[in-house]
């Protein structure tokens, strides 16, 4: 142990900010961060204890004690849980001897939940040592213990019947499929990587960030800021040293484009870091990847490698003089919040992926204090396009306020869950249709930080001047019980997922669900729902998006479905509380002296 | 010498050092906005967001916000003092405080704020969560049950070697303050003070201290907290 | 208004709930206000008078103490009923105080260490015996704070409440004056 410590830290030359690096490789050689690890690792890098600690306890899937020879971490999600996860998750839990959160006594294998793995597509899902099982049934969980037991490797488990495009390529071998149901002209249109980089060296800085102004790209992550100002700002920020960060931590429930986007268009991915590299005078790149995609690494550092050596990265690129620029990738391990642009910065310095206060931004002081862009995977791929056909056929798409396309991930109640590369301003009846959906509730627009709607305002258009979304898009059928089985769940989600810095989202993201669940056991009052929605304002003071936005899966379905709340309020006498439980409050007391 | 700038706090004009804290040049114009997480001399963290303030209309916490020319300040509204009022009751509802036994009682500025904006129940749900009491360290005690995650012993003691010795641990509702078994070993009484000191309520104590001043005699028995700088 | 000049005595009923009476006490600090009082108001259920039932519907009642067992549910729900008002005083109805200390250990371990394997029971108890007699309250799982079980009108803080935040409060609620509690009588200890 002490031999796999000093020599990996060792590979990162002992650089602390490179803290993640290190734990990801040594949990993959060790199995798990023991206290007695994080000592040793602190003692190598000269740093106290607490401060590895404070990361290595912070990140969803590195773990303190050792998860079993097969770590099965099943996805937790609203739409695993439409398909059936409960049953995968019984399944396991008959066949494994063991509980979740628990490894079974043979040391075999132990059972996990996790938030969304970005695999909405293809529920329920799991992840076993980093291994993507989609599509499971009881009878598949069986199988998989029964495999295990039998002594298979993961490979061996995983069978042959690969996934469709790369997932087949020899470096992913998944059973992933994309689903790309519409192509659109931007990100999976035909493309050529190279065309674009010797464009723009063909152009001075000012004339490329120019170009994506007038495109008016705007970030697809979500929030919409537009690229070129970002790159502009960068650009003018004083220092020598500049990065350029892709961020492809999409962790909201129900997206899945990133993973789709870098299983078939890794070039464009890296071709639009090197393009927004060359504008802003940057000449080191990170794309940052959720820990959940990992299984791409060998092929994405494959991809990296082909690029350079055509010098599309690397020195001198194109064949210019002072246009060295290059890519490393870095993995995250399991924390929705790292995908907050400064969390996510943090997350790179091998730090909590606790979002920074601003000013200053990113632009500015960002990874390392230095000035850093951070783009989101289909930003990036915008502005290769952008470069290569022009603003004016950029601007022709789209609407008003959203000029282009984007990539919906669509999931649910419906029978063609996938990727839909549309322009913007279709409205979400076009969507559903498209997605052959029936009988829908409602739909959940931009994950749970983004607004879960009725049939009666479906004939809005997905804009940033409408239903703005990162991609996320999940249909709800009429046969769903909203609270239970959607705002439930995402309120536990961002329990699980807040940093905890902010008194706010630290504190009433529990509290919510605590409310919540008073609620849906009958115990609530119109008081409790008032509550709810009068704490939406305390939130808006948080300091990053996921925190103001946390308790939108509760506010907005108490405003578009009202019914379905006030339908399971209390109807006792006002001057008791419904939610004091006589007999719940004796029956530890009755259990005790029963067999005491 | 420094340069002065122009801004105005609650519609009045005032005067500050350029890329001074709020808070600080706020205090020096006679206008008392609360903090907790905040604290003279070190790096500003905006975790408790209780200074929150409208800087040109849009909130934002006065302890990480820097004094530039023509920024207009509304420090008091409202519902800027409901929010103040709401973020102390939910440390209430977060944690377990028991004023009562409380070494802190009377010097607590988190009771002192309760104080100030008259709060009694909490109107949130009291979540009782289960935390430790750790007396393993020989000159400190870490009481969990009272720590509001301000973060002021992190960024505010080190050790003789300029190390940290207290960090987060955990995440979310879980998170926790650390003390380094090794970085903390031989620190000295003062530095153990200090520590207790820096916190804002009783979550740090130093062992063989407490209820060393009478009641009537500690820091908010008789004026609120703030009432030094506004009345 | 001075407090004499109130009509009609309002009614008034007093418990102990789980906590030590200490609330009570502090009532009876009031000292020669005790006069004032008993113009004001008159007592009805309350250890001041040993009146052990409800005789009449009571304009105020005043609760020290949370609910610990299931008798402290009873007598606080029978508050409810038969009170208009209804003020929870002290640190121990207001969030459960010192016993509350409790609400973070699993109940079976509060009753093995008190019955079984605390100090001053252990070896003691060889048959293992948890009391359980029908006639003895069954302990909740947690104390709770009065306003988790029955709605409650108005708070007074304090360990106890300075007697005379709570002179203060009564007059205030006797004569139907909204109470601005002053920062010298407002403290959690």
């Amino acid at each position: 142990m002490e031999k796999n410590i000093e020599a990996i830290t060792a590979k990162y030359r002992g650089d602390a900010t490179r803290l993640m690096d290190i734990l990801i490789d040594i949990q993959d050689e060790l199995g798990c961060l023991t206290p007695a690890t994080v000592a040793r690792i602190a003692g190598v890098l000269g740093i106290p204890q607490v401060d590895v600690e404070q990361t290595v306890s912070f990140y969803h899937f590195f773990a303190r004690e050792p998860r079993g020879r097969f770590a099965v971490y099943l996805n937790d999600s609203v739409v695993a849980n439409f398909y059936g996860r409960a049953e995968v998750a019984a399944a396991f839990e008959i066949a494994a001897g063991c509980r979740f959160g628990e490894v079974s006594a043979d040391g075999l294998l132990g059972l996990f939940h996790t938030a969304c793995i970005g695999m909405s597509d293809q529920e329920p899902a799991a992840l076993i040592n980093g291994q993507v099982f989609p599509r499971l049934t009881p009878d598949k969980a069986r199988a998989l213990v029964a495999g295990m037991r039998a002594g298979k490797t993961i490979e061996e488990l995983k069978g042959d019947k690969y996934g469709d495009g790369q997932n087949s390529h020899p470096l992913v071998r998944a059973l992933v499929k994309n689903h790309i149901r519409q192509r659109g002209p931007t990100v999976f249109s035909d493309y050529t990587p190279g065309i674009a980089l010797a464009k723009v060296t063909a152009m001075t800085s000012a004339e490329v960030i120019a170009a994506v102004k007038s495109a008016s790209v705007r970030g697809r992550g979500g929030a919409g800021f537009p690229t070129g100002m970002k790159w502009e700002f960068a650009r003018r920020a004083p220092g020598d040293v500049k990065y350029i960060f892709c961020n492809a931590d999409e962790g909201e429930p129900g997206t899945f484009k990133d993973r789709v986007i870098l299983t078939e268009r890794p070039q464009m991915v890296f071709e639009g870091m090197a393009i927004a590299a060359y504008a802003v005078g940057a000449d080191h790149g990170i794309l940052y990847v959720r820990n959940e995609y990992r299984y791409l690494r060998a092929y994405l550092e494959q991809v990296l490698a082909v690029l350079r050596a055509q010098n599309l990265l690397g020195e001198r690129i194109g064949g210019q003089a002072g246009f060295d620029f290059d890519i490393s990738i870095q993995f995250g391990a399991g924390a929705y919040v790292c995908g907050e642009e400064s969390a996510l910065i943090e997350s790179a310095e091998g730090k909590r992926g606790e979002p920074r206060d601003r000013p200053p931004f990113p632009v500015e002081k960002g990874y390392l204090q230095r000035p850093t862009v951070v783009n989101n995977v289909e930003t990036l791929c915008s502005a290769v396009q952008v470069v290569l056909k022009g603003a004016e056929w950029y601007n022709r798409m789209g609407t008003e306020q959203s000029k282009g396309t984007k990539v919906l991930c669509v999931s649910g109640d419906c029978d063609q869950p996938g990727i839909y590369e549309v322009e913007w301003g279709f409205a979400v009846n076009d969507i559903l249709a498209m997605a052959k959906a029936r009988d829908v509730q409602a739909v959940q627009v931009g994950g749970p930080s983004g607004a879960c709607i009725g049939p009666d305002e479906f004939g809005r258009v997905l804009a940033y001047e409408d239903l703005a979304t990162g991609g996320s898009f999940i249909i709800i059928g009429r046969h769903r019980d909203i609270l239970r089985d959607v705002v439930l769940n995402f309120a536990r989600f961002f329990r699980e997922e807040s940093c905890g810095s902010c008194v706010p989202c630290r504190a009433l993201t529990g509290m919510a669900q605590v409310v919540l669940e008073r609620i849906i056991a009958g115990q609530g009052t119109a008081e409790d729902v008032a509550r709810l929605q009068a704490w939406q304002k305390i939130m808006r003071n948080n300091r990053c998006g996921l925190g103001q936005t946390a308790l939108n899966p509760i506010v907005t379905t108490i405003r578009n479905f009202r019914p379905l709340y006030e339908a399971r309020l209390s109807r006792g006498d006002p001057r008791f509380v419904p939610s004091f439980d006589l007999p719940a409050a004796v029956r530890d007391y009755e259990a005790a002296v029963a067999n005491g | 010498m420094a340069s002065f700038v122009r801004f105005t706090l609650d519609g009045r004009a005032c005067l500050a050092e350029e890329g001074a804290q709020l808070v600080a040049a706020a205090k020096e114009c006679g206008v008392y906005i609360p903090t907790l997480c905040n604290y003279p001399g070190i790096p500003p963290k905006g975790a408790c967001r209780i200074c929150t303030v409208l800087v040109n209309g849009i909130p934002q916490t006065a302890c990480t916000t820097k004094v530039v020319e023509d920024m207009a300040v509304v420090t008091r509204t409202p519902e800027l003092e409901e929010f103040r009022k709401a973020v102390v009751e939910i440390l209430f509802a977060e944690g377990n405080h028991l004023c009562p036994s409380c070494e802190r009682s009377g010097n607590c500025e988190l009771q002192a704020l309760a104080y100030r904006y008259r709060v009694t129940v909490p109107h949130f749900p009291y979540l009782f969560p289960k935390r430790d009491v750790e007396a393993w360290h020989p000159k400190l005690v870490k009481d969990h049950n009272r720590c509001i995650q301000c973060k002021r012993c992190i960024r505010g003691i080190h050790n003789a070697e300029g190390k940290a010795i207290f960090a987060f641990g955990k995440r979310g509702d879980k998170v926790v303050i650390n003390i380094d078994p090794e970085t903390s070993k031989n620190i000295s009484d003062e530095l153990a003070q200090r520590a207790m000191d820096i916190c804002p309520v009783g979550a740090i104590l130093r062992k063989g201290k407490g209820f060393d001043t009478p009641i009537g005699r500690r820091k908010y028995d008789h004026q609120p907290i703030g009432s030094e700088v506004q009345a | 208004m001075s407090p004499k000049a109130a009509k009609t005595r309002k009614i008034i009923a007093t418990t102990s709930l789980a906590g030590c009476f200490g609330c009570h006490m502090s009532l009876l600090d009031i000292d020669e206000r005790l006069f004032d009082l008993i113009e004001l108001v008159e007592f009805n259920k309350s250890p001041f008078d040993d009146i052990k039932t409800f005789t009449r519907e009571c304009d105020i009642g005043l609760v020290e103490g949370g609910c610990c067992n299931d008798e402290n549910v009873h007598v606080l729900t029978e508050f409810r009923k038969h009170c208009k008002t209804l003020v929870a005083f002290g640190e121990c109805a207001l969030m459960g105080g010192l016993p509350a200390l409790r609400n973070t250990i699993p109940l079976r371990e509060c009753l093995e260490e008190a019955y079984l394997h605390g100090p001053t029971v252990a070896g003691r108890n060889p048959q293992g015996l948890i009391p359980s007699d029908p006639d003895i309250p069954k302990i909740l799982n947690r104390v709770y704070p009065c306003h988790e079980v029955v709605k409650i009108d108005y708070f007074l803080p304090g360990c106890p409440p300075s007697a005379d935040l709570i002179w203060d409060a009564l007059v205030a609620l006797v004569t139907g004056q909204e109470l601005e509690p002053q920062y010298r009588t407002f403290k959690f200890d």
